[in-house]
């Protein structure tokens, strides 16, 4: 970290692809782009290269306090407090707009900062887009309830709002994540102080631009660029934070969760790790399958929660399957994302790149078969080839923790209760997908896997109508959909006596 | 075979460019002219009726013509139900989100003609302006709004009763809804309805009244820019006979209809040979129960606007005022002082009433009052000149036996008289064979939920009158129809549930 001593607020920036914007560098604190209080900068990495491509502000607790007493007042007092539900939806409604008119700059934000392929970050916008128009729509469609006890009283509940939120974000999908933790908390009421991922700020920040843009009254969104240790800290223990929001390592979702309990029990949901099972059956069309098992750890170069990293095929088409598979994930191009043709991007930084290639080694010491992959993707950047290892036991690390990047593990199952007992033996429990053409092979397998979500016959379809999180140790509570209300709402019983 | 002679219009000319030789060129009061469709809106194009029959609408502010519109025949109401069914095909693969980005267009249209459609609205029903493009048009946007937040958050459910069945329902859309509305708020009432009918996933047929047909037929321009399919919304001007047509024909799937009790009856028994479940939003004769802790000069305020208001054709007008004795002459006079002040500033401000028809029959309630026996405190009569004007007339001392008690005259006519008890207000206004609404107005917390629970009525308003809000739902009880309109319960009229059934594991 370093002195703002030559860091302005904004910048111009021109992307590999051409596109030239303006780009936020400072904290953007009650409706306005600032400096730290502590003068503290931090640089920016393009991954694909490797090289510093600039440097933001940074957020520390003293930045923290200013945030939350913005957000505060913007709760309490101010237009926010007095605005109608169907307003606070208008305004999601034309930041959604404008997220859709900024699409080109946006993804090319995202692939120039977080490494993924243009043409996957088009769509992160596009699912940003649905997201905040879909919160938008519920914002003045959050009922409480009438409730008869006995005739002597009329009660009602209300669900209102907890407050000032406090939302920290990770570096995989950083507007996308922005969008799903933005949306519903504004939707039902609250303001929000939310940090970027460090190795990921500059989307956020273009995209808090657009907030002011769409009319928010300031205080109401406040985006902090920072890290973890300090700032994420900060967030976890404020004592006039009510709320936090973690999505990222199970490790740090631990620390937050204690730091919210030591402080002041604020509320707390976690979306954390995952070794999602992926599992074949015989009667599965097995081209298609294929094709999932590839989407389901290669999208994002396996930089995903919910990645289906441990890959369970009938032992009946175990060979056909691992064949068409080797051949299916060496097709995958990775390479530049501004390409339009590039599948796979980079990873998002060189401690990730080190961190994934030492479970590859750790892999091979465990004695796993590499089928593929298990090694670097060019000269430039943190690139990986895609990676399949095969003849590994349930209790090898590589089986058992995330990894997190394009390297999957594959493994036979003799039957329904055995391709179970397999998908289950993890202590994570966030997604999970069974492949096969018969109706009661996919019912059962959907009821007995602990998963927070199961897909049958696709992976990694999620959308932001559909409610998404973990069992066991991926993380506490729901995102997406009408469960993520309940994340920002606090029921309130008001029992009123008639006799 | 029906022959149609119809002009192809691309969906996406601007407003200033819709053409069609449906359409003649209106002047509006305000000096601007603008190309009013007159022909019926069907797969998103204007035409004329099969058998060329027109109608005229008329400007109830001076009584002359504005244009004249095709009337939808037989032919023409089974052109437009073929069309809104076969464009269920793949309107019903359209996804809620997709559904929802057409009426968030929809919207943004509105907002964009504002001024226009207002005007048109204006022109049209008499109604003053400024009210029309405040209220009713920002309400159509709102609503509109809204209901395409709905369109993707249309949820069944998932049911396992035991082990061996997994059970869900699927909340699917009817079909083809046939819409008709009335004139006194012809294109919000139509949003009304065809904002969760599209939302829920439906295609319509809406049929606006003979008397206000221009603004839904103008709305079919900013259908066709939205970008909706063609056939999913089809709007056909039309008369009495027109929605008979349609309310008996064998392949609509559901109705909803706001008008007279007299109309609604007719529906419900033209749908009762196809059974076609209906929605009947009708008539009121609301009660509003002034308690003596009230604040009687917000009272008054309230109760003035809650029936001299759209000249008082409104149907959950509070049209009947219960005064507690204590302070009843009070309530009469500071009544009668505000209307004198309100007609001072302005004698026409509530606006005329919609054609001479109308007029007439409100004029026939205030003679029946009089020879009844009831206190004409002000008002009463006709005001001479152009357009169809009335003063805005305040009965008092009406006793529950009089028509005027007790029939809906639907204009600007007040009727008034005292109770006792709070037991007296409730038995009496609950002995109205209506249960649409009814205004409260104390500050006692327990006599206003326990007047609300008391009253059977559909909507009670606590210390306001009329002051409805998208949100929440608007429908009544007895002979005020039912089926309620607004907020979620809207979306669910255009619903019905499918249940499925997975046997897991059950053998015989």
């Amino acid at each position: 970290m370093s002195s703002t001593a030559s860091v302005p607020l904004f910048q111009k920036f021109k992307l590999p692809n051409g596109v030239e914007y303006e780009q936020p560098l400072g904290l953007f604190i009650n409706g306005e782009f600032v400096t730290g209080k502590e003068g503290k900068a931090f640089e920016v990495v393009n991954p694909s290269t490797g090289n510093v491509v600039g440097k933001v502000h940074e957020a520390t607790a003293a930045d923290v306090d200013i945030a939350v007493d913005a957000a505060e007042t913007a709760f309490y007092d101010g237009p926010w407090s007095k605005m109608s539900s169907a307003d606070r939806g208008h305004l999601l409604l034309k930041l959604a707009d404008l997220f859709e008119e900024n699409l080109t700059i946006l993804a090319s934000i995202e692939a120039f900062d977080n490494g993924k392929a243009i043409q996957l970050a088009k769509g992160d916008i596009g699912a940003c887009i649905g997201c905040l128009r879909y919160y938008g729509g519920w914002a003045d469609k959050i009922h409480g309830k009438v409730i008869e006890t006995n005739s002597g009283s009329f009660n009602f509940t209300k669900q209102e709002p907890i407050g000032v939120c406090g939302q920290i974000i990770p570096w995989n999908f950083p507007l996308l994540m922005w969008a799903w933790k933005i949306g519903p908390a504004i939707a039902c009421g609250n303001t929000v102080v939310l940090k970027t991922a460090e190795q990921t700020p500059l989307g956020g920040l273009f995209a808090a631009k657009l907030c002011k843009e769409a009319g928010f009254p300031p205080g109401v969104i406040n985006i902090l660029s920072g890290f973890g240790r300090t700032a994420g800290a900060a967030i976890a223990s404020h004592m006039k934070i009510h709320k936090v929001a973690f999505t990222g390592s199970t490790l740090v979702g631990r620390q937050i969760m204690k730091a919210a309990a030591e402080s002041n029990l604020k509320k707390v949901t976690l979306e954390l790790g995952g070794k999602s099972p992926n599992i074949v059956f015989e009667d599965a069309d097995i081209d298609r399958a294929v094709e999932w098992i590839n989407f389901g750890i290669y999208y994002n170069a396996g930089q995903c929660c919910c990645a289906g990293s441990r890959v369970y095929v009938q032992e009946s088409i175990y060979d056909k399957v691992i064949e068409a598979f080797r051949k299916r994930a060496q097709a995958n191009v990775v390479g530049n994302p501004f390409d339009e043709a590039t599948f796979q991007g980079a990873q998002v930084s060189e401690a990730q790149y080190n961190r994934i290639m030492s479970y590859v080694e750790l892999g091979k010491k465990e004695g796993a078969k590499v089928e593929v992959g298990g090694e670097r993707h060019g000269n430039e950047g943190y690139f990986i080839k895609p990676t399949v290892f095969s003849n590994v036991t349930e209790d090898m690390r590589i089986m058992q923790e995330e990894i997190f990047g394009p390297v999957c593990a594959i493994a036979k199952f003799k039957d329904l209760d055995d391709a179970i007992s397999k998908g289950n033996s993890t202590t994570y429990g966030l997604a999970s997908a069974v492949h096969t053409g018969s109706l009661s092979t996919a019912m059962e397998v959907a009821n007995r896997l602990r998963a927070g979500t199961v897909w049958v016959n696709s992976y990694n379809t999620l959308h932001w109508a559909l409610p998404f999180g973990g069992y066991g140790e991926s993380g506490i509570g729901r995102e997406l959909g009408k469960e993520a209300l309940r994340n920002y709402t606090q029921v309130k019983t008001v029992s009123i006596n008639l006799s | 075979m029906i022959v149609r002679h119809r002009i192809l219009r691309l969906g996406t000319l601007p407003s200033s460019r819709y053409f069609s030789s449906f359409e003649s060129t209106v002047k509006l009061p305000t000096g601007i002219a603008y190309r009013q469709p007159t022909g019926l809106f069907i797969s998103n194009e204007f035409g004329a009726s099969n058998d060329g029959k027109q109608l005229t609408t008329y400007n109830p502010r001076s009584g002359k013509p504005i244009a004249n519109v095709f009337v939808a025949g037989s032919p023409d109401v089974d052109y437009a139900v073929q069309t809104a069914e076969s464009a269920l095909r793949s309107w019903r693969t359209t996804s809620g989100t997709d559904r929802g980005i057409l009426l968030y267009r929809l919207c943004r249209l509105i907002e964009e003609h504002k001024t226009l459609l207002g005007s048109i609205e204006a022109f049209d029903t008499g109604k003053p302006l400024d009210t029309v493009v405040a209220d009713d048009i920002q309400d159509c946007i709102n609503v509109t709004r809204y209901y395409a937040g709905w369109a993707d958050k249309i949820h069944g459910y998932s049911i396992q009763p035991f082990a061996e069945k997994f059970a869900y329902t699927l909340h699917e859309p009817f079909g083809v809804c046939a819409l008709i509305v009335p004139w006194n708020y012809p294109l919000m009432l139509a949003l009304w309805k065809l904002a969760p009918a599209i939302a829920a996933g439906n295609t319509v047929v809406l049929k606006p009244s003979e008397l206000t047909p221009l603004s839904s037929l103008y709305l079919g321009n900013l259908i066709t820019e939205a970008g909706f399919p063609p056939g999913v919304v089809n709007i056909l001007s039309g008369d009495g006979n027109t929605g008979a047509v349609l309310a008996s024909h064998p392949r609509i799937n559901k109705i909803s209809f706001t008008g007279s009790a007299t109309t609604g009856k007719k529906i419900m028994h033209a749908a009762a040979s196809n059974l076609i479940p209906v929605v009947l939003e009708l008539g009121g004769k609301s009660a509003a129960i002034i308690f003596e802790d009230a604040d009687l000069e917000q009272a008054v305020k309230w109760c003035y606007s809650g029936i001299m208001s759209n000249s008082g054709q409104i149907c959950s007008a509070t049209s009947r005022i219960l005064i507690q004795e204590s302070i009843y002459k009070k309530f009469v006079e500071m009544f009668k002082a505000y209307t004198i002040h309100r007609m001072s500033a302005d004698p026409l401000d509530h606006g005329p009433q919609i054609s001479d028809v109308q007029l007439e029959k409100v004029m026939q309630y205030v003679r029946s009052g009089i020879e009844e026996g009831a206190h004409l405190v002000y008002g009463g009569k006709e005001i001479i000149g152009p357009g169809y004007f009335m003063q805005p007339t305040i009965f008092a001392d009406v006793r529950d036996h009089m028509k005027i008690a007790q029939e809906e005259v639907f204009g600007p006519v007040v009727v008034m008289d005292k109770f006792t008890t709070q037991s007296d207000a409730i038995q009496r206004a609950n002995s109205s064979t209506y249960g649409l609404a009814s205004a409260i107005f104390t500050k006692s917390l327990t006599l206003a939920v326990d007047t609300s629970q008391k009253l059977e009525v559909g909507m009670v308003w606590v210390n306001s009158s009329q002051d409805s809000d998208f949100r929440v739902p608007f429908g009544g009880f007895k002979m005020s129809g039912f089926g309620q309109e607004l907020g979620e319960y809207a979306v669910k009229n255009y619903l019905r549930p499918k249940a499925v059934h997975l046997n897991l594991g059950v053998s015989l």
